[in-house]
């Protein structure tokens, strides 16, 4: 009985133990060190480099303070996944994170990132980046919280020997979506081992969905996602259901990859690593950064890339004004709110953007640069021949929602895009069943119906 | 069953439930309560790693919590909304049909009727037989469930071993896990569950006494029926437990669809746990997603509940 006591007592103690040793992590050695999280995946390792460089960089001046690179080996939205969980907690939140500029609204609302305006009014390079770079690092209460480190702009790109061997013309300048249907037909019907035209679509490639694949139609009608007049967003629309036609178009009409291809969650390392570079891809509709991984450097290195690939813009639906369009986004350097030692994150952050540094990450991932003094560099200009085409569409191009919704509803487009690339449902339902998730998103007085 | 057993009112000798003269009831209360410390530590653990979590799941449902946005500091009370938008939400109802087809195919038919099928078969088999077929199957059970999530999805996919194997034979498969995603991930769940239902049949069997049996067959049973109204009978609750075991690991069962199929295509995959992930984690809906959680919580317990109850009539 009274060893039974003990043993309880003595189990108890130990459990306790164990719990606390549990909860309690080393917080006095916090502040020496800082976190920097970032994602790396596949073909997508630039940022990784970069940071690895900085780090060294940092370490040599800032004696006494170590960088803890984390780097996330996930898909984009499971990167996001992930940088949200580790922000809830105080324990695992980063104090400096790798932060698309979609997400900084949101993820400022949700008090995972710190305000950066104390910091940015006395560093005097602030003044070197573009007002629209600025502004895409806002949060919803005006304050900035993310560092542009670059931009892009999204277009069609096309092999022109797949294009000459199957009779087109080269260069490629659709002029609607019906060209570009038609281009894939012919691919299609001449050199029938070779897939058309990838648009990314389906849940799997989560953002790259929505903005490389459906944006790039739906911006090219007359509707639009949002109307950032009314702040209301659009339900109903006829360009919406049209972007959603296409995509079965592209999917059910045998002009694109499978659906089972385009729903593995590696189809973009798969285009940028393998289908481009071995003449299996004819047409993609993708982003400027796409040289990044063909260069010297990048996970796979094509030399002859810039002799085969061509780029066009992506016309409108049927031709209308003006005549072409394109979206942008890009990422930001932010600090997560429960840095311990925001000061050495911040010093981190500048160091990572300051001018040698942004130059050489927007070369190295082929980024659109949003500093003044980079893009006016003759290095930064002869480091690759795409630039000047994908800074020319900047004129037309169209930048996503800036709202903290904005995230919700890009995955319930991903949603109504998968289910008509695999036939489970309709255009008409796909676009129905959309409208009520954006209804139940963000309420029925925030959204209305198109003409 | 004409086996001698106790009848389950009979009082074992000692264990008094009525008091005996002269001596207070509170003091036997007293004493229960001193001999059950040794228990608090467990009950301690319990309630910290499996009824907190219960708990934390119940109130998470009745929230808006999100994984990001405004909700994500400020998560408000919101009643049973998450609920009535998953009972109009259409997915919801194939969700839950998706896991009864999963359930009731993999683990309930195909895991049992198969675990017993080996166990009994093995029983009469030789050495060497046994050896090497119990090798074959506890290695699925061995592996990590990743893993073996990997291997399904390597011997599944398109041009993975099983259409090399059938194109070999000049026959050429579909493409499973997008034409056939469900029978893919029962099958693997199948794999990889068999031996565990294997090996509670085997020793269930083997205290089934040879006698019986015996005289059976010398009153002229054929085989079928010696399995049906001896064997059986006999393991009775090693079934019932092998049944409330593999129901509960199957409803639960994550990563070896998510790796196998994502859910998909479309949702013609997502069971239960791969919805509740989907809404929570890559929707950032997590108040949602802990709804479906909470339901899948409240399923298993109805089916504990009447594995249990089966299992009651034949305590002795």
């Amino acid at each position: 009985m009274k060893k039974s006591l003990l043993s309880a007592l003595s189990l108890g103690a130990v459990a306790a133990l164990v719990l606390t040793g549990c909860s309690a992590g080393g917080a006095d050695t916090e502040s020496k060190t800082i976190k920097v999280a970032y994602q790396k995946f596949g073909s997508f390792v630039q940022v990784d480099a970069h940071m690895k460089a900085v780090k060294k960089e940092y370490e040599a001046k800032h004696k006494g303070v170590t960088v803890e690179l984390v780097p996330i080996e996930a898909q984009e939205n499971d990167y996001a996944t992930k940088l949200a969980l580790m922000n809830k907690s105080a324990a695992t939140a980063p104090d400096v994170m790798y932060e698309d500029t979609f997400r900084v609204q949101s993820d400022s609302d949700a008090g995972y990132l710190a305000p950066l305006d104390d910091y940015t009014s006395k560093w005097t390079e602030w003044d070197s980046f573009y007002d629209n770079a600025k502004s895409a690092g806002l949060g919803s209460d005006g304050k900035t919280y993310g560092i542009p480190m670059g931009t892009d702009t999204r277009a069609i790109w096309y092999n022109k020997d797949l294009f000459a061997q199957a009779g087109l013309p080269v260069p490629f300048e659709p002029k609607t979506w019906q060209d570009v249907l038609d281009a894939a037909e012919t691919i299609k019907a001449k050199l029938p081992d070779v897939i058309p035209l990838n648009v990314y679509s389906g849940k799997a490639q989560g953002e790259a969905s929505s903005m490389q694949g459906f944006e790039m139609l739906l911006y090219g009608t007359k509707d639009t996602l949002y109307n950032a007049d009314s702040q209301k967003w659009v339900t109903g629309s006829k360009g919406f259901r049209d972007s959603l036609a296409f995509i079965k178009d592209v999917y059910q009409g045998g002009l694109g990859p499978t659906p089972e291809q385009a729903l593995d969650k590696n189809v973009g390392n798969l285009v940028s690593g393998e289908w481009l570079p071995q003449g299996k891809l004819a047409m993609g509709i993708d982003g400027s950064w796409l040289s990044g991984t063909w260069l010297e450097g990048g996970t796979a290195p094509w030399p002859e890339w810039n002799t085969v690939m061509g780029q066009a813009p992506m016309p409108t639906q049927d031709g209308g004004k003006p005549g072409s369009t394109s979206m942008s986004g890009g990422w930001t350097l932010a600090m997560g709110s429960k840095s311990q030692n925001k000061d050495a994150a911040w010093d981190f952050i500048s160091m990572a953007l300051n001018k040698d540094n942004s130059q050489s990450y927007d070369i190295a991932a082929s980024q659109i640069a949003v500093r003044d003094d980079v893009s006016k560099d003759p290095d930064y200009q002869a480091a690759n021949p795409t630039f000047g085409f994908f800074s020319g569409i900047v004129a037309n191009t169209h930048f996503r929602p800036a709202t903290s919704d904005y995230a919700q509803i890009s995955t319930a487009i991903t949603v109504a895009m998968e289910a008509v690339m695999t036939g489970q449902q309709s255009v008409d339902d796909a676009a129905d069943a959309y409208d009520k998730t954006v209804v139940g998103i963000v309420g029925d007085k925030n959204t209305e119906s198109a003409d | 069953m004409s086996l001698p057993t106790l009848a389950p009112t009979a009082k074992r000798p000692g264990r008094d439930e009525t008091p005996r003269p002269g001596r207070r009831p509170r003091r036997g209360a007293r004493r229960s309560l001193v001999r059950s410390i040794p228990l608090l530590p467990a009950v301690v653990l319990l309630a910290i790693f499996l009824l907190g979590p219960v708990i934390s799941s119940f109130y998470g449902s009745f929230t808006n919590a999100s994984l990001s946005g405004s909700t994500a500091q400020n998560s408000n009370f919101v009643g049973l909304d998450n609920y009535s938008a998953l009972f109009a939400d259409p997915d919801f109802p194939k969700s839950v049909l998706l896991t009864l087809v999963f359930l009731i195919a993999s683990a309930i038919v195909g895991q049992n009727v198969l675990g017993l099928g080996l166990a009994l078969l093995m029983r009469t088999s030789n050495r060497l037989v046994r050896a090497i077929v119990g090798t074959f199957v506890v290695t699925a059970w061995v592996l990590p469930e990743i893993v073996a999530a990997f291997a399904a999805y390597a011997f599944f996919n398109d041009t993975g071993t099983l259409n090399a194997m059938l194109s070999a034979v000049g026959l050429e498969g579909p493409n499973w896990l997008y034409a056939l995603p469900m029978l893919s991930v029962i099958l693997a769940n199948i794999w990889r569950g068999t031996a565990f239902s294997m090996l509670v049949y085997s020793a269930a069997l083997q205290d089934v006494p040879t006698e019986i049996t015996e005289s059976a067959e010398v009153d002229g049973a054929r085989g079928w029926q010696r399995l049906i109204f001896i064997t059986v009978p006999m393991i009775r609750r090693s079934i019932s437990t092998n049944l409330m075991l593999t129901t509960l690991q199957t409803l639960s069962v994550f990563t070896l669809i998510f790796v196998m199929t994502g859910g998909g295509p479309g949702t013609d995959s997502s069971t239960l746990p791969v919805l509740a992930y989907q809404e929570a984690f890559q929707f950032g809906q997590l108040g949602f997603g802990t709804a479906i959680a909470t339901i899948m919580l409240l399923v298993g317990a109805a089916f504990s509940i009447a594995y249990i109850r089966a299992l009651k009539p034949e305590v002795d």
